[in-house]
């Protein structure tokens, strides 16, 4: 339905077996063990639908200065799931990396896109909807040898236009041989309306290069929110995953990697900090094919209210996968009774060489720190701010890029001092 | 005068156990008490219930610091009118700077007394001093609080943060436990440095070697939860001679 005349036909097949993957399935149910702890009823029964034409937005430049870190260009907004140039800026791209958005893309360089586009994300009933009905989103292209300095913002803006609508984004960052390049993708909701993301993000990671790809997650209250971030990573090459989630009514998100040759890592930390009745999931899949890669994981929750929170950490390490180095950690601060995580690590290890750990905790605020705190003269509000701020920045701090954590932290502290 | 501190036949209980069963105590200002005794007999108790330790329940008797009733305070309110513990087993804090928690309380207390807050550079030039007095290095500002520090270098934080926030009544809980003697001294050193005629210190310790440096008033015998014997400081030389069970016999417990 969201097709556009000038697409390439290559991209009409794609659709087509997203289709009908999609048909098959349909909205997954919690009898599917990656859905278990995650209902997706709202979403199956929303009626949500991608808007044929773009609707009508009111988002200014200036509505938007709080969500850029350091007002970092270049950046590339979409509203309501559909590219604004007025409110973009590509002015400073450094030469050897291009962004476009997907249309333009799919007209200008189909040779990048067409052996990746739908090739890296694996055909689960989202993806396979994503499929079918994509129908804008960013398409980075980073060639050998380029280090862009500069993080490359991506902004998914929704205002009130997008009640109602399913907004399927599509992504996909591509970086050849050696090259190395920051991408914040972020979504921000300017609206407690009811909306449904549906985003997918290919990474394609090639020889030798690095891609640090940071998904922040600021949808608005009444938004559903699924996405899907998937690599691929060539020998020698790395990923630096983080995935900060704060919005939403239900949020999940996937971040998948597959270390397809010798000497890669990979990096996946998140932060999920959640309130009143939101269910905010995680699920990451690292999957070690060659031998000497390592994999390093650190998720950190605080949960408040009847807040929800899932952690699904699955590590496949195949029968040639020797010398795999894997660590994975889930750590949860509960704040009340009533919030709840399901974590669930998921090691399956099929060689014999490999050092893997995993763990996790649950827990609630540490009494003694508090009394310690106290017994200095900190009041018991500023104690539990000071214990809650160092709680989550343990884990903002492995961010490198520098605007984009100090932006997390201030907000972090901002939540927990500033009485949201 | 009023007494600085005056304990009445204090009772606490920990769970379903009574620990202390009945302590009686008065410290003035210008005083240094020292409470000795076994491992079990409450020391550590006294010391945590003065700072308000929740773990704690105070089934009776009274407490009054400065003539105020401390047990109706919060620990908070307790440490800015000017009561601090030295902890035993100084808590860890993962990821709060030592200096951002350390510029914090005293801005607390310095709040609480209707005072400015001082910036982070004036705080800085205080703290400068005071770690000389422990023989800290001001890098150790920038570490998390107590986390990877050495037993010893955990033991001279807990005197640091009581040189910056100048306690009125300091107890340290077996501040000694677990230090060679260069740091016991360097600890016993910064602690006779910050006495003045206003304010006292409650030494609580299962060693009579700390007393060698800081000279006490009174040396205290608690034994199965109440004070059994009181006296001058040739008690604690008694008691490193002869053992507790001497004492503990002829007080019947």
């Amino acid at each position: 339905m969201a097709t556009t005349t000038a697409e390439p036909t290559w991209v009409g097949t794609v659709r087509a077996r997203g289709a009908a993957a999609f048909a098959a399935t349909g909205f997954p149910t919690t009898r599917n063990e990656d859905w278990k702890y995650t209902p997706v009823t709202a979403i199956a029964e929303g009626g949500f639908a991608p808007a044929a034409q773009p609707p009508a937005h009111g988002v200014t430049a200036e509505a938007l200065a709080p969500y850029l870190f350091g007002g970092e260009k270049p950046t590339v907004v979409f509203v309501n799931g559909r590219f604004d140039a007025a409110l973009s800026n590509l002015a400073t791209l450094p030469a050897g990396v291009s962004v476009r958005p997907l249309a333009e893309a799919l007209r200008e360089m189909p040779q990048a896109l067409e052996p990746r586009l739908g090739a890296i994300a694996a055909e689960q009933p989202f993806t396979a909807r994503n499929a079918s009905l994509m129908q804008d989103g960013v398409v980075i292209h980073v060639a050998a040898d380029v280090v862009v300095g500069r993080a490359i913002q991506v902004l998914f803006v929704a205002d009130a236009g997008a009640r109602g609508l399913e907004l399927p984004v599509r992504n996909l960052v591509a970086a050849e041989r050696h090259a190395k390049v920051t991408v914040v993708e972020s979504f921000v909701g300017l609206t407690d309306a009811a909306y449904f993301t549906n985003a997918v993000t290919e990474v394609d990671v090639a020889a030798g290069a690095t891609v640090t790809h940071l998904k922040v997650q600021r949808e608005g209250s009444g938004a559903y929110h699924v996405a899907h971030v998937e690599a691929k990573q060539a020998r020698d090459s790395h990923l630096v995953s983080f995935s900060f989630a704060v919005g939403g009514r239900l949020a999940r998100t996937n971040v998948y990697t597959v270390l397809g040759g010798e000497g890669c890592g990979a990096t996946l930390n998140g932060l999920y900090i959640g309130d009143g009745e939101q269910h905010l999931d995680h699920q990451t899949r690292i999957e070690h094919v060659a031998p000497n890669c390592y994999s390093r994981e650190v998720y950190r929750g605080i949960l408040d209210g009847a807040a929800h929170g899932v952690f699904n950490g699955k590590v496949y390490v195949h029968p040639e996968a020797q010398k795999t180095d894997g660590k994975q950690e889930n750590h949860t601060l509960l704040l009340s009774e009533r919030a709840t995580i399901d974590t669930k690590p998921q090691l399956e290890i099929f060689a014999d060489d490999v050092k893997c750990t995993h763990g996790a905790t649950v827990g609630r605020l540490d009494q003694s720190s508090l009394f310690y705190m106290k017994s200095r003269g900190v009041g018991a509000e500023l104690a539990k701010q000071l214990l809650l701020y160092a709680f989550a920045a343990d884990v903002l701090e492995t961010i490198e890029a520098e605007a984009v954590r100090e932006g997390l932290e201030a907000q972090v502290l901002q939540r927990y001092t500033g009485g949201q | 005068m009023t007494p600085l501190l005056q304990i009445t036949d204090l009772h606490a209980t920990a769970g379903d156990k009574e620990i202390l069963k009945g302590i009686t105590l008065t410290v003035n200002a210008g005083e240094v008490h020292a409470i000795m005794g076994p491992n079990g007999s409450g020391k550590s108790t006294l010391a945590q219930v003065l700072a308000g330790h929740p773990g704690y329940e105070v089934t009776g008797g009274a407490v009054l610091y400065q003539g105020r009733d401390l047990l109706e305070m919060e620990p908070e309110e307790r440490a800015q009118a000017g009561v601090f513990l030295a902890f035993q087993y100084p808590v860890e804090i993962p990821g709060v700077s030592n200096a951002y928690f350390l510029r914090a309380a005293y801005n607390e207390i310095r709040k609480a007394h209707g005072q400015d807050e001082v910036d982070p550079l004036e705080f800085l030039d205080l703290v400068a001093d005071k770690l000389k007095l422990v023989n800290l290095d001001e890098a150790m500002l920038n570490r998390s609080v107590n986390t990877g520090f050495s037993g010893g270098e955990k033991k001279r934080n807990e005197i640091l943060q009581m040189a910056v926030l100048e306690p009125t009544l300091a107890v340290l809980d077996e501040t000694d436990s677990g230090l060679d003697i260069d740091a016991l001294r360097i600890v016993a050193d910064g602690v006779n440095t910050l006495r003045k005629p206003t304010n006292a210190t409650i030494v609580v310790t299962h060693y009579q070697r700390l007393l060698n440096y800081i000279v006490p008033d009174f040396v205290h015998v608690l034994a199965g939860g109440r004070i059994v014997k009181t006296g001058g400081k040739a008690l604690a030389l008694e008691l490193e001679a002869a053992g507790y069970d001497p004492i503990l016999e002829t007080a019947g417990t």
